[in-house]
């Protein structure tokens, strides 16, 4: 069994986040903030969404499109007979289309920078395809094909995706992870895969090609990260069709109203009646619903965790089981010692100072738990223990091939030359026997014991000078549930979220584990076949589940998740199996990963109840304006007191026009969530955003009115 | 007792009485349309039918099942009109002209009852009872049965089956319509309502004239009339004709009887999804619904604007004179809350504001309890939209009943919320853009006149029946076209319903947890009633602003 872990989690360290990215980290609160953002971005973009006004672009937004339309007609219109009045309301139409491009743009543009620097990494490479012979052929990255066999040796760049199938190295994945400190690959196992565009540092491994060119992790993500390979998602699509329909039945009452008002005795000006269809189309939330589905993907990104659908993250709002892993998810990947169980004929002390001796050098935290045991459980002279061996001594150091650790003491030291390992128990046991030891059978019995009561046994061994190996005893590590684990699954709870956690321990280990950490439920010994059986199970009755996995076993089980989040870390075939990669492999992430599905979804509720809420607002600036002519009576219904017809209209078109620049930034840092159970939720959202949304026009149609009865011809 | 006393006080009876029924007749109906068994009756009708009560019916089949019927029984009643003449117990009326046989037909089957002919003048015995009283029976039980099979799409999972429309249309008829019609006819007869098959009877009137009575299976008729909101009167008069509403107090159980199957839907619904408060939320949001124009109609009735309301302490023209004012708005308001159209007063005589609560009433898309069957339906078609916006402001896919609402049942239910006003505003536009037809049809000059049209074709495209007296429907034109919105404006969303249905039976239900949201929490409630109001608020404003808005502030 490992003693250390390759990958630590970096937690808190986002790439390309802005420093006032409040949420960069793991959210405390509970809650999940926002991106960053500023106005700056806003006159970045102002190219890009001038590209936008062209219809084609226009054609995925259907509320747009109408609004482009009704910008080409008042234009028009405003040519045939010029007025203050025409030509205003056409340019602010144009303005209205012009911002919504604007803020798909922006959230656009946020990724694009991201994908600049992922681009440096997959600059040309050449790589070295080991023909059938065997010999090497030089040939450009972008010609190497599935199953294609490549050389990387230190210093290096790796050409493509793929594992490894031969050797061992230490890899630079920063380019890809934003996480500076290198990691283990090897063949086998599940560390057996590697990134194109991430750098070998020391020695050789060959590489089997598992991904064509352009259809590489790094082309993926760039893809991502700029939102150009975005397809509806289908809650997206669902409320684009809300919103055609409101649009359709805004047009049939605007068109229809033509002809009521000739049997009323005047006919409306065109110009005026465009005006209207666009202020109460859901013009909100229509320019900015793209805008708000890249946001969401961008806000992952910022957490290093990449989505391959935007339909993942959505799913991730619906999660109601969650799967996590026992290990390093709950509890702290790095085990620590918690007892020392001598062999037969062997001093608890004696055990002690061979234990701790193995561990100086090992500065792994399992390593450093086990001195902190034996100085806990021995202050009398922790200083003259450590300092004894000073002068001759060698560190062994762990390696993924030996799997133990330890030093060597030379002559001079006091107990004589000695070698003194520690490591998994196979591992040290086969060093025993190949030095001339025994097995021990009571060694054994501990060993199992530990094992069976969920711990990881470590077994200490030493070989003095010219004596066969003998086993000290057994190093007990057992994990400890990380703190803060209880309130977290609390809050989970409170989202509607039930907790599942998987783990390989017996049942009274997992138990008494799972009642620390407070979940709901806990699958004990369990292998993949069950992670997958009880994923399925929950399916059957409905539930969404999300997990986290990083193992090729894992694949179908991540597979078959809602929700699968592959560790960075992992396998290519757990990344290919799961619909989001975390880069910075740590599995509690999943929570901020529901949170920001939520986000995104309420983000998307909340401006199209403002949308519509501003509507009524909108009728009362512009119907009084329409036909109080026609009837002096509906003056009435003039409740802003609007100084003209003109200022009444263009004032509703110029609010309609602004408030979504002014919400840009809402829809790209998402509306503030905090867990809480749904009708508190639905309660406080409505208020903000419906009862706001009735409100909120009423005052800026009247600000604008006071502001442009100024002008010339409106006033 | 003041007037308004005794307004509030029959409103209070009338709401102790409903809340009283509902709940059993709900269960009733829940039971009746789940039972496994067939009554002795019933097979009877499946044998002589030749259908199997038995048939599992996906979707489309019990989709074609609801249009074969309804396409039959258009042919039917239209062949039993044109040949009347020839037929037994015509009173010796000739056969009705083809553009208004059409314009019945369609409106008996579509449980519209709009009637552009003049009852008791135009229509025989057998007619009325074999004919118009059948389809008011069958109308009604197909909007239970429509109802019931969205019902079957939430409650089933995985499975494209949503029952068999025969054993629903069967079982809504025997079990519920029937029972109900034949103790509502015994009481209406009870009450003054005249039930004979006679020869028309002449009378020599106190000032020596001669007039004709015509007598006729009136309690029978009238009985279903209210009870499947259908509102197809015997008589020209409707309820106003003192044979058919003799006295107050069945002028007020007329009121109750067209209110009792809607406002027994929601428990109905309750019993069958297993989750009676979620009955009671819909049942709470109907009933405020409907509260809230009842006092509307009457305070516009009773505020007395004008100078002859004053005189007369209301705005008694076209009032039911003889029971009050109150019992007129509040039977005026129920009754384009119901889709029934009865009347026992004239709305064209309402003060622009009155009618134009009646009009809104219609407009809203008869859910307020709306018809028997189909306002369950809109209403639940209404809920998705309001759970659509409620899902996504708690950050979660919305989800109605464990039902996910996704894109599919999205293009359903927008297309179905669509069609109502489509079909008004269209069908309105193009009377009121076309002088030629304003002349022939539109009685007042000005924002009345458009008020006219506009009631017209909300009445039609909502299956109410009601109507403004000003508005000529007899013309050709209008037979025509008002048949063609009535037609659309039940089976389109007919379909689109059952389309949804299936596409939700589909799915596996969603059990309910803490991040799901409460479809029976009160602020669900006052979502889902502001859904209904906005919904046809923002379509419908530029509209009323133009008619009963632009009247009353003038």
């Amino acid at each position: 069994m490992s003693t250390t872990t390759p990958v630590q989690p970096a937690p808190g360290a986002p790439r390309g986040a802005a420093p006032d990215d409040e949420a960069g980290g793991p959210s405390g609160g509970g809650r999940v903030g926002a991106g960053s953002f500023s106005p700056r971005q806003l006159l970045a973009a102002l190219p890009t969404a001038v590209r936008k006004l062209d219809p084609r672009d226009q054609v995925r937004h259907p509320v747009m499109m109408v609004v482009w339309v009704g910008s080409v007609a008042t234009t028009v219109l405003a040519v045939l007979d010029p007025s203050v009045f025409a030509v205003l309301v056409a340019a602010w139409l144009w303005a209205t289309v012009l911002f919504g491009g604007l803020a798909e743009a922006v959230a656009e543009g946020r990724g694009r920078a991201q994908a600049d620097s992922l681009r440096r990494a997959r600059a040309t490479t050449t790589a070295r395809r080991l023909r059938a012979d065997g010999t090497e052929e030089e040939v450009a990255a972008p010609e190497l094909h599935v199953g294609d066999l490549v050389v990387v040796e230190a210093g290096q760049v790796v050409p493509g995706d793929g594992d490894v199938v031969e050797g061992v190295a230490s890899v630079d994945e920063s380019a890809v992870t934003g996480e500076s400190a290198p990691v283990v690959r090897e063949s086998g196992g599940d560390r057996s895969s590697v990134t194109g565009g991430t750098t070998v540092l020391s020695d050789r491994i060959v590489v089997r090609v598992t991904a064509e060119p352009g259809a590489s992790f790094l082309d993926r993500m760039i893809a991502l990260v700029e939102g150009s390979s975005r397809a509806k998602t289908p809650n997206e699509r669902a409320l684009d069709l809300l919103l055609s329909s409101l649009t359709l039945v805004f047009l049939l009452a605007v068109v229809t109203l033509q002809p009521f008002s000739a049997y009323s005795g005047q006919a409306q000006p065109l110009v005026v009646l465009v005006a209207l269809l666009v202020c109460l189309i859901p013009t909100t939330i229509g320019a900015l619903l793209s805008a708000i589905g890249i946001a969401g993907m961008d806000r992952l990104v910022q957490r290093n965790v990449l989505a391959m659908s935007g339909r993942a993250v959505e799913a991730a709002g619906d999660v109601d089981v969650l799967l996590l892993d026992k290990t390093g998810t709950i509890t702290y990947g790095a085990r620590r010692a918690t007892a020392l169980l001598p062999a037969p004929g062997v001093g608890a002390d004696e055990l002690a100072a061979a234990a701790r001796l193995a561990s100086v050098a090992d500065e792994t935290p399992e390593g450093r738990s086990v001195v902190a045991l034996v100085d806990a459980g021995d202050d009398d002279a922790p200083g003259a223990r450590a300092t004894a061996a000073e002068g001759d001594l060698v560190e062994v150091p762990f390696t993924a091939q030996t799997r133990m650790s330890g030093v060597d003491l030379g002559p001079g030291s006091p107990g004589g030359a000695r070698s003194v390992r520690k490591g998994a128990a196979a591992s040290v046991l086969a060093w025993v026997r190949a030095e001339g030891g025994g097995a021990s059978p009571a060694v054994d019995a501990a060993v199992e014991d530990v094992a069976r009561r969920g711990g990881t046994p470590l077994v200490v061994a030493e070989r003095a000078d010219g004596a066969p190996a003998r086993v000290l005893g057994v190093v007990q590590l057992e994990d400890v549930v990380k703190e803060g684990m209880a309130a977290r699954f609390a809050e989970l709870r409170r989202m509607g979220i039930r907790t599942v956690m998987v783990t390989g321990d017996n049942p009274v280990t997992a138990a008494a584990i799972a009642r620390q950490a407070g979940v709901d439920d806990v699958i004990a010994e369990a292998t993949p076949e069950d992670k997958l059986a009880r994923i399925r199970a929950e399916q059957t009755g409905g539930h969404l589940v999300a997990m986290t996995g990083d193992g090729t076993n894992d694949a179908p089980a991540l597979a078959q998740a809602d929700v699968g989040v592959a560790m960075g870390s992992g396998t290519s075939a757990a990344k290919e199996a799961g619909n989001m990669v975390d880069l910075d492999s740590d599995p509690t992430k999943l929570i901020e990963v529901v949170a920001i599905g939520k986000q995104l979804l309420i983000t998307r509720g909340a401006l199209t109840t403002f949308s519509l809420a501003n509507d009524v607002a909108k009728y009362f600036a512009i119907l009084p304006a329409l036909f109080a002519g026609l009837f002096p009576g509906l003056e009435a219904l003039d409740v802003m007191h609007l100084a003209t017809p003109q200022s009444a209209v263009l004032s509703a078109v110029v609010f309609n026009a602004l408030v979504i620049v002014a919400l840009i930034p809402l829809a790209l840092r998402g509306v503030r969530y905090r867990p809480a159970d749904a009708s508190s939720l639905l309660r406080r959202n409505l208020l903000v955003f419906g009862l706001g949304g009735v409100v909120a026009p009423f005052v800026g149609i009247k600000a604008l009115d006071l502001l442009l009865s100024l002008l010339p011809g409106i006033g | 007792m003041s007037d308004a006393a005794a307004g509030a006080l029959q409103v209070a009876v009338l709401v102790a009485a409903l809340l009283a029924a509902q709940g059993p007749l709900g269960a009733w109906i829940a039971r009746s349309l789940s039972s496994t068994r067939h009554l002795a009756l019933e097979r009877a009708v499946y044998r002589v039918a030749g259908v199997d009560p038995d048939a599992d019916m996906r979707w489309p089949v019990y989709a074609r099942s609801v249009l074969v019927l309804s396409a039959v029984s258009v042919l039917l009643l239209y062949g039993l009109q044109r040949v009347q003449a020839a037929l037994p117990l015509a009173l010796g009326l000739p056969g009705v002209p083809a553009p208004t046989a059409w314009n019945t037909a369609v409106s008996f089957v579509t449980n519209t009852n709009w009637q552009s002919y003049s009852g008791e003048t135009a229509m025989g015995h057998l007619v009325q009872a074999g004919g118009l009283a059948v389809q008011n029976f069958l109308s009604a039980a197909v909007g239970v049965s429509v109802a019931v099979a969205l019902v079957r799409g939430f409650t089933r999972s995985r499975t494209d089956r949503l029952g068999s429309f025969w054993a629903d249309l069967v079982r809504t008829c025997v079990r519920v319509l029937l029972p109900l019609s034949l103790v509502a006819a015994l009481v209406l007869l009870l009450g003054g309502v005249v039930q004979n098959l006679a020869e028309p009877t002449t009378v020599t009137t106190l000032t020596g004239g001669e007039q004709t009575l015509v007598g006729g299976p009136v309690a029978s008729q009238e009985a279903i009339k209210e009870l499947g909101t259908n509102g197809g009167g015997f008589y020209n008069a409707n309820s106003a004709h003192p044979f058919e509403g003799p006295s107050a107090w069945v002028s007020l159980l007329q009121v109750f009887l067209l209110l009792l199957i809607p406002f027994s839907m929601p428990a109905a619904l309750g019993r069958l999804v297993g989750d009676r408060r979620q009955g009671h939320l819909l049942l709470a949001v109907m009933g405020g619904l409907w509260l809230l124009a009842v006092t509307a109609v009457t305070w516009a009735e009773t505020a007395g604007r004008g100078l002859a309301p004053q005189a007369a302490g209301a705005a008694m023209e076209g009032k039911e004179v003889r029971f009050g004012e109150a019992l007129s708005a509040l039977f005026a308001a129920s009754t384009t809350a119901t889709s029934t159209g009865a009347v026992n007063s004239f709305h064209d005589s309402y003060t622009a504001a009155g009618g134009g609560v009646l009009l809104l009433n219609m407009m809203l898309g008869e859910v307020t309890p709306g018809g028997v069957g189909s306002g369950l339906y809109g209403m639940l078609v209404l809920a998705v939209v309001a759970v659509f916006l409620a899902g996504l402001m708690v950050g979660r896919t919305p989800e109605l009943l464990g039902k996910k609402i996704g894109p599919r049942q999205m293009v359903l239910v927008a297309l179905s919320v669509l069609t109502m006003p489509a079909l008004l505003l269209v069908g309105a536009a193009l009377t009121a853009g076309v002088p030629a037809l304003v002349g022939a049809s539109v009685q007042d000059a000005g924002p009345h006149g458009l008020s006219e049209v506009l009631y017209a074709y909300a009445s039609a495209a909502n299956n109410n029946g009601s109507a403004f007296a000003g508005f000529g429907a007899a013309t050709t034109y209008q037979d025509t076209a008002l048949g063609v919105v009535m037609l659309l404006g039940r089976f389109v969303p007919v379909v689109l319903v059952l389309a949804l249905a299936g596409s939700l039976a589909r799915q596996t239900a969603v059990p309910a947890g803490a991040g799901t949201l409460s479809t029976r929490s009160p602020v669900f409630g006052v979502l889902l009633a502001v859904v209904v109001v906005v919904v046809a608020g923002l379509t419908f404003v530029p509209a009323l602003a133009l008619a009963p808005l632009a009247e009353a502030l003038s």
